[in-house]
C-alpha cells in the first residue's frame, strides 16, 4: 500500500534527508518509525502525504505515484490519509465538533450527514462530551484526540502520526496509543514516528530505525530473515 | 454555498482586519476617485473652452447673396462643420460696438466686412484639422481672408496634450499605488489564516476549495470599499461645488464602472494572493 523505491530526498538547503531508501508497508500494518532527530522520520512521512516528492526514486501511496501525479491528486489522496501532528494543528477559533465536521466538509460530503459521522468519531475517541468546547479548554492529551477523530473522519487507509504523543505526559500517552492500536485493529494502517522507546519496547509491532537518511534496523525484514533460517 | 459561509465567516472572526481592509480599499480607490474628478473637470473645462474655437472668413465687398448662400451650403457639407452662420457688415458692427464698449463710436457703418463664422465638430478642433478646414474655405474666390486664432487653437491644443498625458501617467500611477496597497491588505488576510490553509490542505482541501471563500471575501470587500470610495468622492465633490468652485461629478456610468473596478481589484487581489500563498506552501 506504500512502497518507497531507491527514494532518495535532497533539500536545497539542508542537503540529504533521504539516502536510496526502499520500504514497504502493507494493508492494515503498524509500524513505529524511530531514530535520532533530524534523521529523517519527518521527511519519509512528508513523502508519504505528499507534501514532499522525493528527488530521485519512486513513492507509492493506495496506488498514486509520485512520478505521474496531477493536478489535485494530492488533494484526493489526503481524503485517504489520516494525518496527526505532535502540535495537533486544530483551528483554535473552531469548536471540536466543527474541527473534525471540516475534514468532512472539505470533500463535499453531503452536510446532512456530517453531525452524525463526528458524534460517532468523537465518542470513538472519547469526546463525546466536549464536542462543543474549543482546542484550548482542553489538555493536551483530549487535543490529540481531536486531531486523531480528525484525522479518521474520512476513514482512510492510513494514519500517519509524527509523534503524537511528543506533547504528552505518560498517561495521555498511554491512552492515545491505545486509540491507535484500537484503530489498528479495525483495519486501518498506522506509521507512527516516535522517539519513545518505551511504547516500542512494550509492544510487538514493526520498528524500522532511521539514521543520518538510511534505514539501519526494520525489525519486519529481521524477522523474515529469521524465518527464512529457521525454514 | 459552504464557501460563502467560510467567507461571511472570515468577516466575522476578524472583524478589526476585515474593516481595517475594507477602509483601505476605501481611501486608495477614494485617493483615485479625487484624481478622476480633477482630471474630469479638466477635460470639461478644456472642452468647454474649445467649443469656442471657429473660423471667420471674410466676404468680399460686393459679393452676391446667393454665392455666398452657395458657399454656406457647401461647407456645411464638410464633415468637419457642426454649424455655419453668416455675419451681415450691420450684425458685425453691433457686435464690434457691444464688445468694445466706450469705444463703441470708432467704427462706421460699412467698415467691418461681412464674414462666415464656421464652428468645428467635437474631434475636429486640433490644430492641423482647423487649419485644413480654413485653407478648404480660402479657396472660394469671394473670401478676401480666413482668421481662426492659429496661436491660441495651437496652445490650447499643446495644454489638451499636457493635461491628457499627465492625467493618464498620474492616473496609472493613482491606480498602481491603490493596486499595491489593496493587495498588500489581502495578502494580510490570506497570512492570518496560512495556519488555517495548511489544516484545510493536510486533510484534503482542493486549491480551488481553500481560494473560492477568499475570492467572495475580497470581491465583497472590494464591493464595500468602493462604495464608501464613491460615496467620499461624491462629498468631496458635492463640498467643492458648493464651496468653492463649480465642478461635476461622473456619470452614473462611469461611477459603476469605478464601483466593479473596486471589486476587480478585490477579486483579482485576492486571486494572486492566495494563489502565490498555495503555490509556496
Amino acid at each position: 500500500m506504500i512502497r518507497f523505491t531507491d527514494v532518495t530526498k535532497e533539500y536545497a538547503r539542508t542537503g540529504i534527508a533521504l539516502n536510496d531508501v526502499s520500504l514497504h508497508v502493507a494493508k492494515g500494518e503498524f509500524v513505529f518509525l524511530t531514530g535520532p532527530s533530524g534523521s529523517g522520520k519527518s521527511t519519509i512521512l512528508k513523502l508519504i502525504y505528499m507534501e514532499e516528492m522525493p528527488t530521485a526514486g519512486e513513492v507509492r501511496v493506495s496506488g498514486l505515484s509520485t512520478a505521474s501525479l496531477r493536478r489535485g491528486d494530492v488533494a484526493k489522496l489526503r481524503r485517504k490519509l489520516g494525518i496527526v501532528f505532535q502540535d495537533f494543528r486544530l483551528l483554535e477559533d473552531r469548536t471540536v465538533e466543527a474541527n473534525v465536521g471540516f475534514a468532512l466538509e472539505v470533500t463535499g460530503a453531503p452536510r446532512g450527514t456530517i453531525p452524525t459521522r463526528v458524534s460517532r468519531l468523537l465518542t470513538q475517541v472519547g469526546l463525546a462530551s466536549k464536542s462543543a468546547s474549543l482546542p484550548r479548554e482542553l489538555s493536551g492529551g483530549e487535543q490529540q484526540r481531536v486531531a486523531i477523530a480528525r484525522a479518521l473522519v474520512n476513514e482512510p487507509y492510513v494514519l500517519i502520526a509524527d509523534e503524537p504523543t511528543g506533547n504528552l505526559d505518560d498517561r495521555a500517552t498511554r491512552g492515545i496509543f491505545q486509540l491507535l492500536r484500537e484503530i489498528n485493529a479495525s483495519g486501518t494502517a498506522v506509521v507512527m514516528a516516535t522517539h519513545n522507546l518505551e511504547l516500542i519496547r512494550r509492544s510487538d509491532y514493526r520498528t524500522i530505525e532511521i539514521n543520518r537518511g538510511a534505514i539501519v534496523f526494520d525489525s519486519g525484514e529481521a524477522r523474515a530473515a529469521q524465518q527464512e533460517e529457521i525454514s | 454555498m459552504l464557501a460563502l459561509r467560510e467567507a461571511m465567516l472570515a468577516f466575522r472572526r476578524a472583524p478589526l482586519l476585515s474593516v481595517l481592509g475594507i477602509t483601505t480599499i476605501a481611501f486608495s480607490l477614494f485617493a483615485v476617485g479625487l484624481f478622476g474628478l480633477v482630471a474630469l473637470n479638466i477635460k470639461h473645462t478644456i472642452a468647454g473652452v474649445e467649443e469656442r474655437v471657429e473660423i471667420r472668413a471674410f466676404i468680399a465687398e460686393g459679393t452676391p447673396a446667393d454665392a455666398v448662400a452657395t458657399a454656406m451650403a457647401d461647407i456645411s457639407n464638410f464633415p468637419e462643420v457642426l454649424k455655419v452662420d453668416y455675419v451681415s457688415q450691420e450684425d458685425a458692427l453691433q457686435r464690434a460696438r457691444r464688445e468694445l464698449g466706450e469705444f463703441r463710436d470708432v467704427f462706421d457703418a460699412g467698415f467691418l466686412p461681412a464674414s462666415i463664422e464656421v464652428r468645428l465638430r467635437d474631434g475636429f478642433r486640433a490644430p492641423d484639422r482647423v487649419r485644413a478646414v480654413s485653407t478648404r474655405i480660402g479657396t472660394y474666390s469671394f473670401i478676401d481672408d480666413v482668421r481662426y486664432g492659429q496661436e491660441w487653437v495651437e496652445k490650447l491644443a499643446r495644454i489638451r496634450d499636457i493635461a491628457t498625458i499627465a492625467g493618464i501617467a498620474l492616473g496609472l500611477a493613482f491606480a498602481t499605488v491603490a493596486v499595491i496597497i489593496i493587495g498588500t491588505t489581502i495578502r494580510m488576510a490570506v497570512l492570518a489564516r496560512s495556519r488555517e490553509i495548511a489544516i484545510m490542505r493536510l486533510v484534503g482541501a482542493t486549491d480551488g476549495f481553500i481560494r473560492r471563500p477568499f475570492l467572495i471575501e475580497g470581491f465583497f470587500k472590494g464591493i464595500l470599499g468602493g462604495t464608501a470610495a464613491l460615496l467620499l468622492t461624491w462629498l468631496a465633490s458635492t463640498l467643492i461645488d458648493r464651496y468653492i468652485i463649480r465642478s461635476s461629478f461622473f456619470s452614473s456610468e462611469t461611477a459603476l464602472i469605478g464601483l466593479l473596478g473596486g471589486a476587480l481589484i478585490g477579486l483579482i487581489g485576492s486571486a494572486v494572493s492566495v494563489g502565490r500563498h498555495l503555490r509556496r506552501v
